[in-house]
């Protein structure tokens, strides 16, 4: 994949490998350029390599080949405390033995700032996190939200043009972890610096960043603003790893620019949107999403025959798993309208989909 | 297992030793109570007819105030040291004991007059003699090794460190000694402030020196590690080390101070006509001599002192490894008890104020 | 809804009570009642051990500081005398009258040599004086001053009749008194005493000095031992924890003795230099049986007594603490001092008051390898118990000793807040 430098530049990995014992790369060749007031989101299971990135970028990890500029300068030779880079840590980190007041205070001492201009930034950064009550509290004394909020404020505080998430909501349950998502997103918005997060969780990362890059084995399977990573996935791992699919094997027929013809297990046949998948007469993916399936369709051209296997009330849709051509899980989520289909358990029905949504995807 | 016999016994008030014709021994086990069985025990038996047992303690000073408070002593003769002696007979817990039951030494001098002076007192009779010298290897001083108690406190003659009890008993008497004293006149100096005074001034002389020593078993190692070149010791563990060890330790009996130990009957003791018939058969001349040659402990008596032979089953001389060989009693002085059980506190606050400063 | 009605009957009014009426603290007194029955049956046997085995003989042991009673139980009479007489008064004939009856009766009940060692503490030489006299008892007549002066002249030293009078009194503090180097003059005044006597608040000082050196000798040597221990992998970590405990396990006189083979003159280092030509062979340098001897061999021996506190602070001091300081700018100097060392107090608090409680009272390694001037006051303690068997003297000192150390954790309280120890 080509580094793409744009003017604004302002991350730049450049062919970085990284190995801890010699045997096994951790990150394999990485190339990536994140432009400046940028919010990019390293996403991927734990093992990928992610985290080591952000490390290697913070200066806690060396690469073992390759360079990283940080506005233009490489960076490899510059020990942590001279890189500027504010960090939230999933652990957060907040110095047990100080207040809140001091933990925001250490950042600006270190780096000489007079008493009173300390005082006025830190006052300034509690209250951009609502915790301006807070500065003479010890940390222990704060609930797992709060604290949070004091992570990032410390992070922020020296006002540093890059800060790196390292998974900072983990901790928190979901509803404090959805509402801290949009505080972080809106600081980010507010203050114009650059956020690089790491996180593995897919909503979390759809919702706050300007790009995300998938991150598996060591490689970036794919780097693209969310909405291209949720609905053009350029592989079977990102169509899996973002969002819930549906997965049908077929056999292309023929193709025609992106518009193939597959046929289905069963003999019958249907168009779909090549992306990935091989020539005419190979073996392909359909990859469909649950939310884009139609129950019993009006038009007959994607359609196939389905049996309701098990039906999940969730409120605002119906969550149907069908049987399609052999397969057991394949899942529907039918909205709940006044004009609902009441189905049944063990009904026999049909399903169908546009064939823009049906993404032929190759087979690995 | 007889120590438990003699508890329980104690405590049930049951007597074992009924039969007239039997004398029960405390005793503390070991070489020392072989020595015992030998010259001893077994004479005794042959000519009296009367039967001994033997049983053993790890010190028999400490069971006799029991049995005696307990008004149940099984027990009729125990060996214990000179200083506990004098104690329990304090403390009224043996019997006294007169000299002119023992026998007369072989040419009709009385007891009293052959023993060494001391060695009899109100409630002991010695049977043996241990003693304080100070010891070397051959091999540190080949050609002139020392040879008296100045000998010990002169570094310029014989360089190197010097090994002595960390306490100040010994070390004052040979203090004193070293610098010109007579033995006799020792324990009337150190009663005066001056003589106090003037053993330390000898200590100081080579208190840089000095390696401490607390338990019996360190003055032969630091001999042999060579850490020291000369060292005060008990005369019977340089005797073993040179002995059965084959290192070449010599002892220099000039300054000794020896001490003793021997028989005392608890008050009480149900055989104590036979107890003082053993008394005075195995403090005679002959056996307190074979008992020598079983332990590097002297014979009280000056008339045994000849008789001494060899080291039991060798044929080297026991009697030179004697503190109370004619030779090595030239220059030596009798611990006394009485001296210390009165200046104990106050000599030893100042040892320990000159070994801190 | 119960609660309220019932409340309204109850004894005082806004006082809770339970359905029935019963005040609720007395109801959760009631309910918790046999919890805590049951929960105190689990506990008394080690209560009762504690109580036998720890609080009755230390108790017993201060007790015995300030208690002696072997002179007024033996010499009733010479007591009554002086009870009558103020303090300074010269022994008159009715004192002599009074003290050879005691000695009559002492000779009787061969009581003579305990009361003559109780006063040999106060006034040296005394014990055979009480023997002698006791022994002579019947052949003492009236005029009675004069038979004692024929006995001994020290019979009529005023100083002697000042230290019967001071053990004339069960409960005395002149143990205490000599533990610090006083005594009483004939007057009954404190003074110290003569230089050449003086040794205890020398020792006392040496001690709380050379305990302070080993700590902190421990700490340095610790504190990295500690770390590396905590930050190693934990396969790792574990072999080296068992290189810390080894001396754990080996015998005390097993280690001592190995430091003197390695130390003493012709020892392993020692022939070590000498071979490699950095000293001469009769240059030999002294690294025991003084001072440097007890603080080498005390400091290896209470190394772990350091590390283990310290292990178990650092232990979960997460790495991130160090990195959030780092990336905020922090060099990895003021990381350690701002960050990570704070956190550490507990374990550093908890390590050295170890090491310090333990060395003050060391007593075997000082012995072997102290030689005269590495001597520390728990030698002086264990001679007063096993050879002068003055064991109200040694009481008197072990509980000096005791106060200096509970003054110690007391400061310590203060300055640095016992609930910030942290053991393990």
């Amino acid at each position: 994949m080509a580094v793409e430098t744009g003017d604004a530049a302002f991350v730049v990995f450049d062919q970085v490998q990284k190995s801890y014992d010699g045997e096994t790369l951790v990150v394999k060749d990485l190339n990536l350029a994140i432009g400046k007031g940028e919010f990019l989101t390293m996403l991927g299971p734990s093992g990928s390599g992610k985290t080591t990135c952000l490390m290697m970028l913070a200066g806690f990890e060396t690469a073992t080949h390759g360079e990283i500029l940080l506005d233009g300068r490489p960076i490899n030779n510059i020990p942590p405390h001279r890189r500027g880079i504010g960090m939230v840590f999933q652990s957060y980190a907040l110095f047990p033995h100080m207040t809140v007041g001091e933990n925001l205070s250490f950042p600006l001492e270190v780096r000489g700032l007079e008493r009173t201009l300390r005082e006025t930034k830190v006052k300034r950064a509690l209250e951009m996190v609502q915790m301006g009550a807070f500065a003479g509290r010890r940390p222990a004394q704060l609930s797992g939200g709060q604290q949070q909020r004091i992570a990032l404020a410390r992070a922020l505080v020296f006002e540093p043009d890059l800060v790196l998430m390292d998974e900072p909501l983990g901790a928190l349950d979901k509803q404090l972890r959805e509402h801290m998502q949009y505080e972080i997103k809106h600081l980010h918005e507010n203050l114009g610096i650059t956020v690089v997060y790491v996180t593995h969780d897919q909503s979390e990362a759809l919702t706050m960043s300007d790009r995300v890059a998938v991150f598996n084995d060591g490689v970036i399977q794919q780097l693209a603003s969310p909405q291209d990573l949720y609905e053009r996935p350029e592989n079977s791992f990102v169509a899996q790893f973002i969002g819930e699919n549906n997965k049908l094997p077929a056999k292309i027929l023929s193709r025609v620019g992106n518009d193939v013809t597959v046929e289905l297990p069963d003999g019958s046949t249907g168009r779909a949107n090549a992306v990935s998948c091989g020539g005419v007469g190979s073996a392909t993916l359909l990859s469909i999403r649950p939310e884009r399936i139609v129950v019993d369709p009006m038009d007959d051209t994607n359609a196939t025959d389905a049996t309701v296997r098990e039906l999940i009330y969730l409120g605002d849709h119906i969550r149907c798993r069908l049987s399609v051509h052999g397969s057991e899980d394949f899942i529907v989520k039918v909205p709940n309208s006044s004009r609902k289909h009441l189905l049944t358990v063990g009904q026999r029905t049909r399903v169908g989909w546009a064939a823009e949504d049906a993404r032929a995807l190759g087979t690995q | 297992m007889k120590k438990i016999l003699i508890m329980t016994t104690a405590l049930t008030g049951m007597s074992f030793a009924a039969s007239a014709q039997e004398v029960t021994v405390l005793g503390w086990g070991g070489a020392y109570a072989n020595s015992h069985v030998q010259a001893y025990f077994t004479p005794f038996t042959e000519e009296t007819g009367i039967k001994i047992v033997s049983v053993d303690a790890d010190n028999p000073a400490t069971p006799i105030k029991a049995m005696v408070e307990a008004n149940n002593v099984t027990i009729d003769v125990a060996s214990v040291e000179n200083a506990d002696a004098i104690r329990l007979c304090d403390e009224g817990l043996l019997e006294e004991l007169d000299a002119s039951i023992l026998t007369p030494a072989p040419d009709g001098t009385a007891a009293a007059d052959d023993f060494l002076p001391g060695t009899i007192n109100d409630c002991l009779v010695a049977t043996d003699v241990f003693s304080t010298v100070y010891a070397y290897d051959e091999t540190t001083f080949p050609d002139s090794p020392p040879t008296t108690i100045a000998d010990f406190f002169d570094l310029e003659a014989f360089p190197g460190k010097r090994g002595m009890r960390k306490s100040a008993k010994v070390n004052l008497e040979m203090a004193l000694m070293a610098d010109g004293v007579a033995p006799g006149d020792v324990y009337d100096m150190l009663e005066t402030d001056e003589g106090v005074d003037r053993a330390f001034a000898k200590l100081d002389t080579i208190k840089d020196s000095i390696v401490w020593w607390e338990a019996g078993a360190q003055p032969p190692q630091l001999l042999a590690d060579g850490e020291v070149a000369l060292t005060t010791a008990y005369n019977g563990r340089i005797f073993n080390a040179a002995q059965t060890e084959g290192k070449p330790f010599k002892m220099v009996f000039d300054g000794q101070v020896y001490e003793f130990e021997g028989w005392v009957v608890p008050k009480g003791a149900p055989n104590l006509e036979d107890a003082k018939k053993f008394i005075a058969f195995s403090t005679g001349t002959e056996p307190l001599a074979r008992a020598a040659e079983y332990i590097p402990y002297g014979p009280p008596r000056k008339s045994s002192a000849a008789l001494v032979g060899n080291v039991h089953g060798t044929d080297i001389p026991m009697v030179p490894n004697l503190p109370t060989a004619e030779a090595n009693l030239a220059n030596a002085l009798s611990s006394s008890n009485e001296f210390w059980a009165d200046q104990d506190t106050e000599l030893n606050e100042r040892f320990n104020a000159w070994l801190a400063g | 809804m119960a609660e309220i009605s019932s409340s309204a009957a109850g004894p005082a009014p806004g006082r809770l009570t339970t359905a029935d009426g019963i005040p609720l603290k007395t109801a959760l007194a009631a309910a918790e009642a046999r919890a805590r029955r049951r929960a105190l049956l689990l506990v008394l046997p080690l209560l009762l051990f504690i109580l036998v085995t720890f609080v009755a003989p230390i108790g017993q042991m201060l007790h015995r500081s300030v208690y002696n009673p072997s002179f007024p139980q033996n010499m009733p009479a010479t007591v009554a005398w002086i009870r009558d007489a103020p303090v300074g008064t010269a022994p008159d004939e009715a004192a002599f009258e009074a003290l050879a009856a005691d000695l009559r009766a002492a000779d009787e009940n061969k009581t003579a040599g305990v009361v003559g060692t109780r006063v040999n503490y106060e006034y040296p030489g005394s014990r055979s004086m009480f023997t002698k006299a006791a022994r002579a008892a019947d052949k003492i007549t009236p005029p009675f001053r004069a038979a004692f002066e024929d006995l001994d002249s020290d019979w009529t030293d005023p100083e002697l009749w000042q230290a019967m009078r001071a053990t004339a009194s069960a409960y005395t503090a002149n143990f205490y008194l000599a533990a610090l180097d006083r005594t009483r003059d004939v007057a009954g005044h404190v003074v110290q005493v003569e230089e050449d006597r003086q040794v205890y608040v020398k020792l006392f000082v040496r001690t709380l000095a050379l305990s302070l050196l080993i700590t902190v000798l421990t700490f340095f040597l610790a504190y990295p031992i500690a770390h590396l221990l905590a930050t190693l992998p934990l396969r790792h970590s574990n072999l080296l924890m068992i290189f810390v405990l080894l001396p754990f396990w080996t015998s005390l006189l097993v280690r001592t003795t190995a430091w003197i083979v390695l130390l003493q003159s012709q020892g392993v280092v020692n022939n070590t230099l000498v071979a490699s030509g950095l000293v001469a062979d009769e240059a030999r340098i002294q690294m025991i049986y003084n001072q440097t001897g007890t603080v080498v061999a005390m400091t290896h021996i209470l190394l772990p007594f350091m590390v283990l506190p310290l292990y178990s602070v650092m232990r979960p001091i997460n790495p991130s603490y160090v990195r959030a300081a780092r990336s905020l700018g922090a060099t990895s100097w003021t990381a350690f001092r701002r960050i990570y060392f704070p956190q550490t107090i507990p374990g550093i608090g908890a390590g050295a008051l170890l090491v310090f409680i333990l060395a003050v009272g060391y007593y075997i390694t000082p012995a072997l390898v102290g030689g005269s001037d590495g001597q520390l006051i728990s030698n002086l303690i264990a001679f007063h118990m096993t050879k002068s068997l003055n064991w109200s003297m040694a009481a008197a000192l072990a509980a000096i000793l005791l106060a200096g150390v509970l003054v110690l954790y007391w400061l310590y309280d203060r300055l640095i807040g016992i609930d910030n120890l942290k053991l393990g």
